[in-house]
């Protein structure tokens, strides 16, 4: 059975050492140099980079997330062991783990380094879609003659390359279509190389349960749950007329997954469907004075990034977090797209003010969606609202100033609340 | 109850009062139509609590008395009953039903008690007028294509009827606006409405007064509080609530001082944009008018589906200029025009336009140009 070795790269048959190098990190499957789709996952990856820039936290619990109120966004692998996990509320990790160090994120640091990995990503393939900072697909299909290595190989010497130029390690899932790619990155973490080939889809499958399917919810699961499927096997049973009609265009999706079949094609360009931004509070507030500050930095937020991608939105939503955890969201359709942080702003204050008797919040977070190039954006003015043109031409200067010398330059009042 | 009544009479009365219902009601009484039978007429009444709507019909009253039914399949059934039947409505209040009996087709509906109908309470008005119908219906018709949808500014829901000065004296005005447009009609002051104070006429109120225009010469009594309006014909009176909120200053809005004027066919115009409006697929369709001597050059430019031009001869004798504006808005006004020619006067390409019919000074409407 074809193997690889992992550290020296070196091509070999099955066996438990590399003859050249003598490790023991073999990646060993009989597809494992016909297969081309892959998902690569960095290890923890926001505290690994905090790691990698301060040796001293090497073997101490980290955690990355916002304040005492926020939620765990990445807790690395010593912090695991106790339990952390992702999207864990802040209090409760710490409670697991009491000495962990809490790291505020540094974002910009870490754009840093997904740039420099992606940059390595880029010269094995084109076919790359990033799904966040630290994960993406590359489909490496063709690529076999240009390199002069199967894909397997590539990806080897990618996750080498990231070790030793970066100090950040990943895992690989390798398989036959996105899906198992995906899945397979997450088996054998950290520092994983998992294949998901042909011959073995409908054996792995079988007994897995179908929350493993990526966008299958909590809320989907219960339905799922209601129609008695639980694993892949019992989705097998159901045949394609029957599962569409009871889950809708999921139910077509869900048929041919648990066939092991995903037609998707890895794509750069899956388009942008909204914008948003969201704070969480360190207490609980319904000072509108507080929140309007937070509204308006948000709006700024997601006025800059439609600005940079030439993007405005037709809906304006706002949505808001209750001192219960309940969310209530509000939108509203504008007569013509804005990009504007002004129109955003105004429009989510609005909004926020038809549920403003519902605080305290500990949360809120205020967007735009049903997106459209930037040129149908805000072409005419308002007759009742004279004020508006002049508002957006200072904006627009305000963007010119921002540009040349930073995003601190100018900002309103308000900002400073 | 027993009532005979001709069809055509009970059809005309029942379409008017199922219009107010609202099509999905969570309350199950305000789906339905009181009929109350007296003397020899018989009255229908349907409201959405904010709406009332009385339609009195000549009948042979067999038996007086009252019920309350389905307002639309009590429609849809006289809507299907053969023109020039005898209809006869008859109440079971023990049953808890209403026949109908036309020829050979007897249908039978569930009622609800009478008394859980809600009716309007009466109130008193401070202004009581008599409009001729044509007055009217050239102030809602004209105006009601600038009526905003958009929920925020609820104010601009309706139309803003109320008394002004204009250059020939008092009138009785109303204005729509949705920000975008706006619209400006004047009407003479009818004796008995100086007092009037100023209100606005929700969206649906003015499509069910539509109804009791037809008739040019009939004289329509117009009641006016500041919380209701009242529009009333002999058999039809319909009672609406108005928008509870401040219409914004719109004088302001209307350009003064704008002094280059076009003037141009306003069929041929609204035409031309029809035309070159068509190559875009966005949906709000921008259309740049090019303004040079005694020539206008529509022209539509949209980078993913094609281009347009079309040039009309105008009179314009001001400089070269340059403005953009979205084709429906620019299509709503121009349709308003049926007698003289469209007359615009411009600013600059960012400022409002003015559009009206000649010199006529009683419709007048801004547009709001867009960029292009």
């Amino acid at each position: 059975m074809p193997a690889l070795c992992r550290d020296c790269l070196a091509r070999t048959e099955d066996t438990r050492r590399c003859p050249s190098c003598g490790s023991r990190r073999l990646v060993t499957h009989p597809e494992l140099f016909e297969l081309s789709i892959a998902h690569m996952d960095c290890d923890a990856f926001y505290a690994s980079v905090e790691k990698r820039d301060n040796p001293e936290l090497a073997d101490k619990p980290v955690i990355i997330g916002g304040g005492r109120r926020g939620v765990v966004s990445t807790a690395c692998y010593v912090a695991r062991i106790r339990g952390v996990r992702s999207a864990m509320p802040m209090f409760q990790a710490l409670k697991l783990c009491p000495d962990a160090v809490v790291l505020k994120p540094r974002m910009s640091v870490y754009a840093e380094a997904s740039r420099q990995i992606r940059a390595m990503m880029d010269e094995l393939t084109p076919a790359i879609q990033p799904l966040s900072l630290d994960e993406a697909f590359l489909d490496l299909s063709g690529t076999e003659r240009l390199h002069g290595a199967p894909p397997a190989v590539m990806l080897a010497r990618l996750t080498r390359r990231m070790k030793s130029e970066l100090g950040l390690t990943g895992s690989i899932g390798l398989s036959h279509n996105k899906f198992l790619a995906k899945v397979a990155s997450d088996l054998d973490k950290p520092r994983g190389f998992s294949v998901i080939g042909r011959a073995d889809t409908a054996a792995f499958l079988n007994d897995k349960p179908v929350r493993l399917i990526w966008g299958i919810g909590p809320s989907a699961q219960e339905s799922l749950d209601r129609a008695g499927i639980r694993t892949f096997a019992d989705l097998l049973r159901w045949d394609k007329a029957a599962l569409t009609q009871r889950f809708g265009s999921m139910g077509d999706r869900l048929w041919h997954l648990a066939r092991g079949e995903d037609h998707r094609r890895v794509s750069a360009h899956e388009p942008v469907k909204s914008i948003s931004n969201e704070t969480t509070f360190n207490e609980d507030t319904s000072s509108t004075d507080i929140l309007d500050g937070h509204i308006w930095r948000m709006a700024v937020k997601v006025a800059d990034r439609a600005k940079a991608r030439d993007l405005a939105g037709r809906v304006v939503v706002l949505k808001a977090k209750r001192a219960n955890h309940a969310i209530v969201t509000r939108r509203l359709s504008l007569r013509e797209p804005t990009q504007m942080a002004d129109t955003i702003y105004r429009t989510a204050r609005n909004l926020f003010d038809q549920v403003a008797d519902q605080g305290p919040f500990r949360l809120i977070g205020c967007g735009i969606s049903d997106l459209c190039p930037a040129s149908d954006a805000d072409k005419s003015g308002d007759l009742l609202d004279p004020g508006a043109t002049r508002r957006s031409e200072a904006e627009r200067a305000t963007d010119r100033i921002r540009e040349r010398f930073g995003s601190d330059a100018i900002m309103k009042g308000r900002a400073l609340r | 109850m027993k009532i005979s009544i001709e069809r055509g009479a009970l059809l005309k009365a029942v379409a008017q009062a199922q219009s107010v219902v609202e099509r999905r009601n969570t309350i199950p009484i305000l789906a339905n139509v009181l009929i109350e039978a007296e003397g020899n007429t018989v009255q229908f009444r349907a409201t959405d609590l904010d709406i009332e709507v009385v339609d009195k019909a000549p009948a042979q009253v067999e038996r007086a008395g009252s019920t309350t039914v389905a307002a639309t399949t009590l429609h849809e059934i006289v809507r299907k009953l053969p023109d020039g039947s005898l209809v006869t409505l008859t109440a079971d209040s023990a049953a808890g039903r209403l026949s109908v009996e036309a020829g050979r087709s007897s249908f039978s509906l569930a009622t609800l008690p009478k008394e859980d109908f809600p009716v309007m309470a009466s109130s008193e008005y401070e202004s009581n007028f008599s409009a001729k119908a044509s007055d009217l219906r050239r102030l809602f018709d004209k105006s009601k294509f600038a009526i905003s949808t958009e929920e925020t500014r609820y104010y601009l829901n309706g139309v803003y009827m109320h008394v002004s000065d204009s250059e020939d004296g008092r009138v009785l005005r109303c204005v729509a606006t949705d920000g975008h447009r706006l619209a400006r009609i004047d009407a003479p002051l009818p004796e008995g409405a100086e007092a009037m104070p100023g209100v606005i006429v929700p969206r649906k109120t003015v499509g069910e007064l539509r109804k009791l225009l037809e008739d040019d010469d009939m004289a329509i009594a117009v009641s006016v509080s500041e919380t209701k309006v009242r529009f009333a014909t002999p058999d039809i009176t319909l009672t609406s609530k108005v928008i509870d909120g401040t219409f914004p200053d719109y004088t302001r809005v209307i350009p003064q001082g704008n002094t280059r004027r076009l003037e141009v066919d306003a069929s041929e115009f609204a035409q031309a944009v029809d035309r070159v409006a068509t190559v875009s697929s966005e949906r709000s369709r921008a259309v740049k008018l090019q303004l040079d001597e005694d020539r206008l050059v529509l022209s539509v430019n949209a980078p993913d589906s094609g281009a347009a031009e079309e040039e009309l001869a105008v009179a314009y004798g001001d400089e070269r200029l340059e403005i953009g504006f979205n084709a429906k808005y620019l299509l709503e006004i121009a349709s308003q025009v049926d007698r003289e020619n469209a007359v615009f006067m411009f600013n600059s390409a960012g400022d409002p336009t003015l559009m009206r019919e000649g010199n006529d000074q009683t419709a007048v409407y801004v547009v709001m140009p867009m960029r292009v």
